[in-house]
């Protein structure tokens, strides 16, 4: 089945989704990776709300002209680098949709069903792709400590996809078919 | 010599390379894309569309840049072989500013951004030395997640060519969706544990599709693409047929105690693009 959805996602939507289907997000997303994620699980507050949006498993090219940033190529990036992360993160933050690349272990799978969350796959490499659909870079955070790759970058995104539902709600992997 | 121009060539290079794909490599994701069918097509149909996309507008096609890194044979006639690495270094960030590039080296110690893609040792250049008056540049830049997935078996000889074998195979089942697959996978067999890794990344080299001149590594090569496409694995993991576009082996001799096997994976983004530099300073890229 395919699915167009506006961010964030509600409980009931992700509990909709099954291995296999395919959606489209809209609204806010952010990136983090492996730095990101160890910095905001130390943080106890974040200057943004996570749980509105969706978690981008992504390390952006950027160019800054002016004051503003656009997006150059925006895949994402291995999302098994994360796993030591995201049970925890998801428990903090409240996730409800996770884009990423190659698919997360056994401690992200139980936290999906516990949280009622879904791990979604993009096109690994198909960066321009990706950056097209970006509307407006609306916000960075810890650019200066993390670098370009390893910043938070809050992107709004429009009809953002296809992404494969890869890890549902329900306990099913497309990885282990 | 102009050295200003040279760099110019040497941008230029990266810059093909960061963002049109090899003709060899179009065609074999173009076979995938008609065996392929449900998710497993979505996947190369959104690859192939983002290749076209890269081409046109000029952006890398992907976000991973990669580690910088270069094959370059010299001609031992060339009258200035002493600025060539200046020129490199320089073009690389260069390249980082107007290509762009995505800031890609970082201090192992303090987690650091060089910001400009240079660093310690890198741009990784390996040098040959060639007959004649020219240098020949090829540009293989290296992303990180099918990098990640490289791996060096120092096997048991006894294990014999079949155990080489199983180690591939079984090393890519392992790699999952990880390395961005389709990939193409360079196996270095023999030599010591860096020859066999510096053969496995040198088979990278070769277009996708050309088989090794020897019929006896042809055809494990072969074999290798048959049972790695037989796991089912697919692009991005997702499943499939296509887990693999190529397998290319390269080998030398080893130790009698040794039998050292390195695998250097590269995702489909096999970005790859070559120039030639000649003695009165005059280049092409290729």
């Amino acid at each position: 089945m395919e699915y167009h959805f506006s961010l964030p996602v509600s409980e009931e939507d992700v509990k909709k989704l099954h291995i296999g289907d395919i959606i489209y997000v809209s609204g806010r997303i952010f990136t983090a990776r492996d730095e990101a994620h160890h910095l905001m699980l130390e943080k106890n507050n974040v200057p943004f709300d996570p749980s509105d949006m969706a978690l981008f498993h992504c390390g952006p090219l950027m160019k800054k002209t002016g004051d503003k940033w656009e997006v150059i190529s925006a895949g994402p990036t291995t999302s098994s680098r994360m796993e030591i992360f995201e049970d925890k993160f998801l428990e903090k933050y409240k996730v409800k949709v996770i884009i990423g690349k190659g698919g997360m272990g056994k401690n992200t799978q139980k936290a999906l069903q516990k949280y009622i969350s879904i791990y979604t796959s993009y096109t690994g490499g198909a960066g321009a792709l990706a950056a097209d659909k970006v509307e407006e870079v609306e916000e960075v955070y810890w650019l200066d400590k993390l670098g370009m790759p390893e910043a938070v970058w809050i992107l709004r995104v429009n009809e953002f996809g296809p992404l494969v539902v890869a890890m549902d709600s329900h306990g099913k992997s497309i990885y282990k078919r | 010599m102009d050295y200003d121009d040279l760099k110019k060539g040497v941008v230029k290079l990266i810059q093909k390379a960061e963002t049109e794909l090899p003709e060899d490599v179009i065609y074999a994701l173009n076979k995938a894309y008609e065996t392929e069918q449900g998710i497993a097509k979505t996947q190369i149909g959104a690859i192939l569309e983002n290749i076209k996309l890269a081409r046109e507008s000029g952006r890398p096609m992907c976000q991973d840049t990669g580690i910088q890194t270069f094959f370059v044979d010299v001609g031992v006639d060339f009258p200035e072989i002493n600025s060539i690495k200046e020129v490199i270094v320089d073009a690389v960030s260069i390249a980082t500013r107007e290509v762009p590039l995505r800031p890609n080296t970082v201090d192992p110690f303090t987690g650091e951004n060089h910001k400009d893609n240079l660093g310690k040792h890198i741009p990784y250049i390996t040098w040959d030395f060639v007959d004649g008056d020219d240098v020949f540049i090829t540009a293989l830049p290296k992303g990180g997640g099918s990098e990640n997935m490289s791996k060096l078996g120092m096997l048991k000889p006894g294990v014999g060519i079949d155990g080489v074998k199983d180690f591939v195979v079984e090393e890519m089942i392992k790699a999952g969706g990880n390395p961005c697959p389709p990939t193409i996978v360079g196996v270095g067999i023999g030599g010591g544990a860096d020859l066999s890794l510096k053969l496995g990344k040198k088979a990278l080299l070769r277009p996708v599709g050309v088989r090794h001149s020897d019929k006896f590594i042809a055809d494990i090569e072969e074999e290798l693409i048959e049972r790695i496409n037989g796991s089912g694995i697919g692009p991005m993991g997702l499943g499939g047929k296509t887990t693999v576009l190529d397998v290319h082996v390269e080998w030398a001799h080893r130790h009698p105690a040794s039998l050292p096997v390195g695998i250097v994976v590269q995702c489909w983004a096999d970005r790859r693009a070559s120039m030639v530099i000649h003695s009165d300073g005059s280049w092409e890229v290729k």
